[in-house]
C-alpha cells in the first residue's frame, strides 16, 4: 500500500509538475491566509500580521521549496543543482580547475597507457592453454643464446624425457609469392617454416581442416600449408572451401590443409600468416656442411605433466653432456655448454623487461606526482573556501548538504579529469605503439585496458574526495562564530605545513624521474658516440631474396644478385653498392666456429661473425683497410680460398705477429682433414655487427662464391652521394627490372639502422623524458601554489614587515629563500631516493655510473633553477604588497 | 519569545499529527492551530515542515487527503486518518508513554 502510494505519488508529481507545484502553493498560500486571519482576528492591522508571519516562518518561496523537496522524485533535481552549482563554482576558478584537470588527465593517462602497453607482455599469460609448461630452448654459445640447429633439435627431440611435443621454427621468415587468378597483384606473404609438432606445442588447434602431421614434415614431403584467420578472409573471403584447395606460392602449387582460429597469436613470430612444414633432410646428420647444421631455428617443447623446469633443465644438460654415435656433433653445435631453456613468456619478453619494468617504475612515480599535486590544490582551495563554508553554515546550511555539495565537485573534477584521462590514453597508447621497438613482443595485444583505467581513475577520485570534503568537515565542526573571526584574520598554519610536506615529496618524486631520464640520455649519448667502424651516412640498405623455383641452381642464384647488384649500381646518384650475407646493427647474427693452422693455443677461439661479401663491400660501407689486401673479383670458385679478418681478431689470435699469410677453416670447413685452408690477406678495422654497446667485433669476411652455400636473404648496401632515402624506389625498381618477383624487405638507411639499434634504450629514454618534463612542470605548479598561497596568507604580515621598513627586495629575498628551502629539503629527499631508484636502470645504462654525480648535480641544479622561476611570481607580489591597504583591510 | 520552545521535538511531529486527526479531518493551518492550542503555545508548528511531514504520511498511507470546501467557503485540503494511522497512532503513543516513563523514572531516581 505505501510502496505504492510513494510511486505513484512520485510519478504524478513528475509527469505533472506544473499541478503539483501549484497545489503546494496554494496550500502555503491558504495556510497564511488562515494565519493572517487568525492575526488580525487578535486586533493586528494586516500588514503587521503579514510581517509578523513573515518572521516566525520565513517567506514562502522557502517554504514551498521545503514541501517540494521532500519526495523521491526530486532527488535528481536536487542532484543537478549540485552538479550545476559545482560547474559554475569550478568554472569560476578556471586556473584551478584547468590545472586539477590536466594533471588528473596527465596522471591517468599515462599510467593507463603504461600499463595496457605492459600488461599483455609482461603480466598476462600468453594466449596458448597452460602456457607456462612452454620453453623456449637454446644452444648455450658462451653463455649466450644462440639459435639451434635443426639436427641438435632432432637429437633433444629422441632423446629427452621432459617434453610431451618437441618443435622448431625458423627465425628468419620464409616469405612466399602469393599469386591467385585475376589477380595483378602478387603479394609477398611473411610465413614460417615449422617442424609438424608446433601447433601442439602451443596447445592451438586449427580451426578448419587439420593440423600438420609426421607425413607433411619430410624431406621433398607433399606442399601443404596452415593459412592464418586473418589472410584467410582477406585473401580467400573466408570460404571454408578453400582447404583441401590448391593456390600458387612462388609460382608452385600448395594445398591448404587447414585454417588457425581467430585469436591466434604468433608470438614466436608475429608478423607470420602462413606456415609450411619444414621438411628438413633428417638422414644427412654425418655430412657438417648442410644447411640442417646451421644455427637458425628456434626451437619450443611443451613440458610433461608433473615436469618442472628445473628437471627439464637437468634433462637437457644431461644429454648435451653425454653425446651418442648416433647423433653425430659438428664443433660449433658440440653443446659443450649445455642448454639455455626458460618459459616462453620469459624468453619472448627478456630483452624488453628491464626497459618495460622501468618505465613501469616511471608511469608510477608520475600517478604519485599527480595525485600529491591534486591534494594540495584541493587542499589550497579548502583554506580559501573556509569563510566561504562558514557563512554558509551560519546561514543554516547543514553539514550532510555542503558534504554533499564539495563531493559533487570532488566528483565532477574528477569526471573531467578522467574523460581527458581517456583521451590521453587513447592517444597515448597508440603513439607507444607506434615508437615502440619492431621487436616488442605481443604488440598487436596493446589496447587500453579498461580495468587500469578504471583502478587508476577511481584511486585518483577517493583522493579527490577524501581531500575535497576536508573544508566542509572543517566549516561545519566547530563554533560557527569562532571559525568565520579566525577566517576573517588570518588563515590557518596546519594546512601551510601539509601542503609544504606534500610539495617536498612531489619535487623529490620529480628529482627521481629527471634523474633517470638525465642517465638515459647520457647513455644514449655515449652509445652513439660510439663509432660502429664504418661510415654509416648516405648509406641505403635493404634485404633481397630470391624465391621460387627458378632460382634452384647456386649459380643462377649468384648471378641474380650480382646483375642485381649492378642495376642498382647504375641508378642514378648510387656511387657503389654491394651485398653481404649479414648487415652490421640490423639484427643479423651469423656466427661460426673457427680453427687456425699451427695455432699455438687452439680451442677457445669461440664464434666468429661471418660475412660474405661482395668485393665492393668494404669501400661502399667505408670500412678502413689495416693491412693486406681488400677481396676482389678475382676470388672465385675456383681459384685459391682467401679472407679478409678484422682487426680485433688479427690482434687476438697474432699478437705481435703478421696475420697476412695465416691460415683458417670456418663453420662447416673446421676439423675436416681434406678440406683447404683459406689464407688471410687483409685486415679490415672493427665493426659492430651486434649493437653498439656490444664488445665483439671479431669478423671473417669472402666472397660468396667461396663459402659453401648461397646466402639467402642478402643485404644489398648502397652508398649514394645525396639523400639515401630518396633513393629506395629507384634502386627497387632496378632490381625488380632484373627480376620482377622478387621479395625487397627491411628498407632503410644506415643511420637508422644505427638508431634502430639502440631502440630500447631509446624508447625508455623518450618515455622517461615526456615523464620528467610532465613531473617537473607539476613539483613548479606545486612550489608556486604553496609559495604564492603562503604570500596570500602572510599578506598582513608582509605589510607589517613593509611598515616596519623592509625594503622590496628584502622582502622577495624573503619569500624567495623560503621557496628555495622547500626546494632544497626536496633535492636533498629526491637525491636519496634517485640513488636507490637507479638501481632499476642499471641494466639500461652504459657507459655512465648509475650514481653519475653529473647527472645528479645537474638535475638539482635545473630544479632549484625551475623552483626559483616557480617562486619569482610570488615575490614579486609580495614586494609589491601596500603596508597601508594590507593593514586597513585587517 | 523564549527560543526552547518554538520547535516540536524531532520525530514527534507526526505523532502529533496523527493525534490531532483522529479528532477530525482537518486543513493544514488547522493541524497547526490545534498542535498550538492544545500545547498552550509550547509548539509552533513550521508550515513547510508541517506540509512536508503531511505529503510523508500520505505517501505512507497513514492518512488521505481531499480538496474541500471550508467554513468560510474556500478551497483547502483536508487530511482524514485511515485505519493504517490510525493503528500507527496507537505504536507511536504507545512507544511514547514508554519512553517518557522511562525518562521520568530516571529523572525522579537521579533527584
Amino acid at each position: 500500500m505505501s510502496v505504492w502510494r510513494q510511486l505513484t505519488r512520485g510519478l504524478r508529481v513528475l509527469t505533472r509538475r506544473a499541478d503539483a507545484d501549484r497545489e503546494v502553493a496554494d496550500e502555503v498560500e491558504h495556510f497564511l491566509e488562515h494565519d493572517a486571519a487568525e492575526r488580525e482576528a487578535a486586533g493586528l492591522t494586516p500588514e503587521a500580521a503579514r510581517r509578523a508571519a513573515q518572521l516566525e516562518y520565513g517567506n514562502r518561496t522557502q517554504m514551498r521549496e521545503e514541501v517540494r523537496s521532500a519526495g523521491w522524485e526530486n532527488v535528481p533535481a536536487s542532484v543537478a543543482a549540485d552538479v550545476r552549482y559545482a560547474a559554475r563554482r569550478l568554472r569560476r576558478s578556471p586556473g584551478f580547475t584547468a590545472v586539477a584537470v590536466m594533471t588528473l588527465a596527465l596522471g591517468l593517462g599515462a599510467c593507463t597507457a603504461i600499463f595496457s602497453a605492459v600488461y599483455p607482455i609482461l603480466f598476462e599469460p600468453l594466449p596458448y592453454p597452460e602456457p607456462g609448461r612452454i620453453e623456449m630452448i637454446w644452444d648455450s654459445n658462451g653463455g649466450e643464446r644462440a639459435d639451434v640447429t635443426f639436427h641438435t633439435c632432432r637429437e633433444v627431440a629422441e632423446r629427452n624425457h621432459s617434453f610431451a611435443a618437441t618443435a622448431a621454427a625458423d627465425a628468419p621468415l620464409w616469405q612466399p609469392t602469393l599469386t591467385s587468378a585475376g589477380d595483378t597483384h602478387p603479394e609477398r606473404l611473411d610465413g614460417q617454416r615449422v617442424t609438424a609438432d608446433y601447433f601442439r606445442v602451443l596447445g592451438v588447434r586449427v580451426a578448419i581442416g587439420r593440423d600438420f602431421a609426421a607425413s607433411d614434415d619430410v624431406l621433398n614431403g607433399p606442399k601443404v600449408v596452415i593459412l592464418s584467420d586473418a589472410l584467410w578472409r582477406r585473401r580467400f573471403g573466408a570460404d571454408p572451401g578453400i582447404v583441401g584447395r590448391q593456390i600458387i606460392l612462388d609460382g608452385e602449387l600448395w594445398t591448404v590443409i587447414g585454417i588457425l582460429p581467430r585469436g591466434f597469436d604468433n608470438v614466436i613470430s608475429a608478423a607470420a600468416r602462413i606456415w609450411r612444414p619444414m621438411q628438413y633432410d633428417t638422414a644427412q646428420a654425418a655430412n657438417f656442411s648442410t644447411r640442417e647444421w646451421g644455427h637458425h631455428l628456434v626451437m619450443v617443447g611443451r613440458l610433461r605433466a608433473g615436469v618442472t623446469e628445473e628437471m627439464a633443465g637437468r634433462d637437457l644438460n644431461e644429454i648435451a653432456r653425454n653425446p651418442r654415435g648416433e647423433f653425430p656433433r659438428p664443433p660449433w653445435a658440440d653443446l659443450k655448454l649445455g642448454f639455455i631453456a626458460s618459459p616462453l613468456q620469459v624468453e619472448i619478453t627478456r630483452t624488453v623487461r628491464p626497459a618495460l619494468l622501468a618505465i613501469v617504475g616511471a608511469v608510477l612515480l608520475v600517478l604519485a606526482i599527480a595525485c600529491v599535486n591534486v591534494t594540495n590544490l584541493l587542499l589550497a582551495r579548502g583554506v580559501q573556501r573556509q569563510g566561504e563554508m562558514a557563512v554558509r553554515v551560519a546561514l543554516g546550511a547543514a553539514r550532510g548538504r555542503l558534504v554533499r555539495q564539495l563531493l559533487t565537485e570532488s566528483l565532477l573534477l574528477a569526471g573531467a579529469g578522467g574523460a581527458l584521462g581517456l583521451v590521453v590514453a587513447q592517444f597515448a597508447v597508440g603513439t607507444l605503439v607506434a615508437i615502440a621497438p619492431v621487436d616488442l613482443p605481443r604488440a598487436g595485444a596493446i589496447a587500453v585496458n579498461g580495468a587500469v583505467f578504471a583502478f587508476a581513475l577511481g584511486v585518483t577520485t577517493l583522493i579527490g574526495l577524501a581531500v575535497g570534503v576536508v573544508p566542509a568537515m572543517h566549516a561545519t565542526r566547530s563554533d560557527v562564530q569562532t571559525r568565520m573571526r579566525q577566517v576573517s584574520r588570518h588563515a590557518i598554519g596546519g594546512h601551510q605545513l601539509t601542503r609544504r610536506v606534500l610539495v617536498v615529496a612531489e619535487v623529490s618524486l620529480a628529482l627521481v624521474l629527471l634523474v633517470g631520464a638525465g642517465l638515459l640520455l647520457r647513455s644514449l649519448g655515449l652509445l652513439l658516440a660510439i663509432p660502429p667502424g664504418f661510415h654509416p651516412d648516405h648509406v641505403l640498405t635493404m634485404q633481397v631474396q630470391e624465391s621460387g623455383h627458378k632460382f634452384d641452381a647456386a649459380e643462377v642464384q649468384y648471378q641474380f644478385f650480382e646483375r642485381a647488384r649492378e642495376a642498382a649500381e647504375r641508378v642514378p646518384g648510387v656511387t657503389a653498392a654491394a651485398f653481404t650475407s649479414q648487415l652490421p646493427l640490423s639484427g643479423d647474427i651469423d656466427g661460426y666456429g673457427v680453427e687456425f693452422q699451427n695455432d699455438p693455443n687452439p680451442g677457445d677461439d669461440g664464434s666468429v661473425f661471418r660475412y660474405a661479401v661482395s668485393p665492393s663491400y668494404f669501400e661502399t660501407m667505408g670500412i678502413p683497410l689495416v693491412r693486406g689486401r681488400l677481396l676482389n673479383a678475382h676470388d672465385t670458385a675456383g681459384s685459391a680460398r682467401v679472407v679478409v679478418i678484422s682487426q680485433s681478431l688479427a690482434e687476438r689470435k697474432f699478437p705481435g705477429r703478421d696475420a697476412l699469410g695465416q691460415e683458417l677453416r670456418l663453420g662447416s670447413g673446421v676439423g675436416k682433414k681434406d678440406e683447404p685452408w683459406a689464407t688471410i690477406v687483409g685486415v679490415v678495422g672493427n665493426v659492430k655487427q651486434l649493437s653498439l654497446a656490444f664488445g665483439n667485433t671479431d669478423a671473417v669476411y669472402m666472397t660468396p662464391r667461396q663459402w659453401y652455400w648461397v646466402d639467402n636473404p642478402m643485404s644489398l648496401v648502397i652508398r649514394t652521394s645525396g639523400d639515401a632515402a630518396a633513393l629506395a624506389p629507384a634502386v627497387r625498381r632496378a632490381i625488380w627490372s632484373v627480376d620482377k618477383d622478387q621479395p625487397i624487405v627491411r628498407v632503410a638507411t644506415m643511420d637508422e639502422m644505427v638508431a634502430n639499434s639502440e631502440a630500447q634504450r631509446r624508447f625508455a629514454l623518450l618515455i622517461f623524458e615526456a615523464f620528467a618534463v610532465v613531473a617537473l612542470a607539476l613539483a613548479a605548479i606545486g612550489i608556486y601554489g604553496v609559495i604564492s598561497g603562503g604570500v596570500t596568507e602572510r599578506a598582513r604580515e608582509i605589510g607589517v614587515r613593509a611598515a616596519l621598513g623592509a625594503t622590496r627586495s628584502g622582502i622577495a629575498a624573503l619569500v624567495l629563500r623560503q621557496g628555495l628551502a622547500l626546494t632544497g629539503i626536496a633535492v636533498v629527499v629526491g637525491l636519496a631516493g634517485a640513488m636507490a631508484a637507479s638501481e632499476a636502470l642499471a641494466s639500461l645504462l652504459y657507459g655512465v655510473s648509475r650514481l653519475d654525480a653529473a647527472t645528479y648535480f645537474g638535475v638539482a641544479g635545473l630544479l632549484l633553477g625551475v623552483s626559483a622561476i616557480a617562486c619569482w611570481a610570488p615575490a614579486w607580489r609580495a614586494a609589491r604588497i601596500d603596508p597601508a591597504v594590507t593593514l586597513r583591510s585587517e | 519569545m523564549d527560543d526552547s520552545n518554538t520547535d516540536v521535538i524531532q520525530g514527534t511531529l507526526d505523532m502529533l499529527i496523527l493525534k490531532t486527526l483522529s479528532l477530525e479531518p482537518m486543513h493544514g493551518f488547522g493541524i497547526a492551530r490545534r498542535v498550538g492550542q492544545i500545547s498552550r503555545g509550547v509548539f509552533k508548528v513550521n508550515p513547510g515542515s508541517l506540509l512536508t511531514a503531511l505529503e510523508r504520511l500520505e505517501r505512507a498511507g497513514w492518512v488521505d487527503s481531499e480538496w474541500r470546501q471550508t467554513e468560510n467557503s474556500r478551497r483547502a485540503k483536508f487530511y482524514t486518518l485511515t485505519r493504517g494511522g490510525r493503528k500507527q497512532l496507537e505504536v507511536e503513543t504507545e512507544q511514547w508513554m514508554r519512553r517518557a516513563g522511562a525518562i521520568a523514572r530516571l529523572l525522579k531516581a537521579e533527584g
